[in-house]
């Protein structure tokens, strides 16, 4: 349940939960920490850019982890590189996301056989709350995967730990199909 | 080189150049590869390569200012590891020229021509990182591209990526 959604009494007075305020307040400013990793950082950076706009959902890139609610892995990880983004992730302050973008950052991708030198997945070293498939995924498809996040943190609360918030994000699931041709039945009416 | 053949321009031009490197250093290089793609000679006194590399950018017939390339190879059924160098003359001759130089697989290295130019001194790092052949008398000699502490020369033909690194496992 959205905050708009919660009950108005008399004017200027809104009554609603804490949980729900907290929510709205932490997915409606999400700040990913700015740095990309390989050519999905270019889907990335256009997700950022005007024709996407991220910022209409007050997702703002930052440029010090410490200041980062969100971290999106985009692109390929090598060995060398998953140290480092162990470290950038234990300078973020809590609560902490993890979005893993790409094929190559959810398991390897292409190079998941004779890639020597990519680590096949970044969850073998963080935990990840969200993976975005494609190669790279199209803008699209990353604000998908935001929204996931926000749906995510729209599922905490107080007393409710980030696994059982995963569980009941999971159990919230909706099936899109239907949604998709009831959409196509109205607009061929 | 074949008798009678008839070669391009530009392969008879590389031809006149293996000439005069073959005058100079005799049966320390081998014959003249003339095949039109890329033409080339081995050196097959590999102690001799750094001279070999002096002279050909020096001599003023042949003037071979530019390095383009230095690329890592594998022999595996020979039991070797070379390198293969791509030379050219920039705005003086026409010709152009690949040069080979083996060393052994188990224990061998090759000379340095990063002093030669300069340009080789990241080339002959990777070549290293890839393969394992030390460059003699190269002034930064260790890995470019992987860790410092990775195990094993990755494009060796019978590699195996190790198991784990720092604790990370590394096979898919």
């Amino acid at each position: 349940m959205g905050l708009l959604d919660a009950a108005v009494s008399r004017q200027n007075v809104l009554v609603t939960s804490v949980d729900s305020v907290l929510n709205w307040a932490r997915l409606s400013s999400l700040w990913p920490m700015g740095f990309g990793l390989a050519c999905c950082a270019i889907e990335m950076m256009a997700t950022n850019a005007s024709n996407y706009d991220l910022e209409r959902f007050g997702i703002f890139p930052r440029s010090s982890p410490r200041q980062s609610d969100l971290m999106i892995v985009a692109g390929t990880v090598t060995m060398k590189m998953a140290e480092r983004v162990v470290r950038l992730y234990e300078q973020m302050p809590e609560p902490r996301y993890v979005l893993s973008m790409g094929s190559c950052s959810n398991c390897g991708g292409p190079y998941w056989e004779h890639g020597y030198h990519v680590l096949k997945g970044v969850d073998r070293v963080i935990p990840v709350d969200v993976y975005v498939p494609g190669c790279p995924p199209r803008p699209e498809a990353l604000i998908g995967g935001l929204m996931k996040i926000q749906e995510l943190i729209r599922m905490e609360g107080l007393g409710i730990s980030r696994s059982d918030a995963l569980k009941k994000l999971a159990e919230a699931d909706v099936d899109p199909q239907p949604l998709i041709e009831q959409a196509r039945k109205q607009e061929t009416a | 080189m074949e008798e009678g053949k008839i070669l391009s321009n530009a392969v008879e031009e590389s031809g006149a150049a293996y000439a005069v490197i073959h005058e100079k250093f005799g049966e320390a290089i081998s014959a003249f590869d003339d095949n039109a793609t890329m033409p080339f000679f081995e050196v097959q006194d590999t102690a001799l390569w750094t001279d070999i590399a002096l002279f050909m950018r020096d001599h003023p017939k042949l003037k071979f200012n530019y390095m383009a390339c230095l690329s890592g190879v594998d022999y595996l059924e020979e039991g070797k590891l070379g390198i293969v160098v791509n030379l050219e003359s920039l705005g003086v001759f026409s010709h152009r020229i690949a040069v080979k130089v083996k060393c052994p697989r188990d224990g061998g290295s090759i000379p340095s021509v990063a002093g030669v130019w300069h340009t080789a001194n990241w080339h002959e790092r990777e070549a290293y990182d890839m393969l394992g052949m030390p460059f003699d008398g190269h002034p930064d000699m260790r890995r470019i591209l992987c860790p410092d502490d990775w195990e094993g020369w990755p494009l060796r033909k019978d590699y195996r990526v190790q198991e784990s690194y720092h604790g990370i496992k590394v096979p898919y």
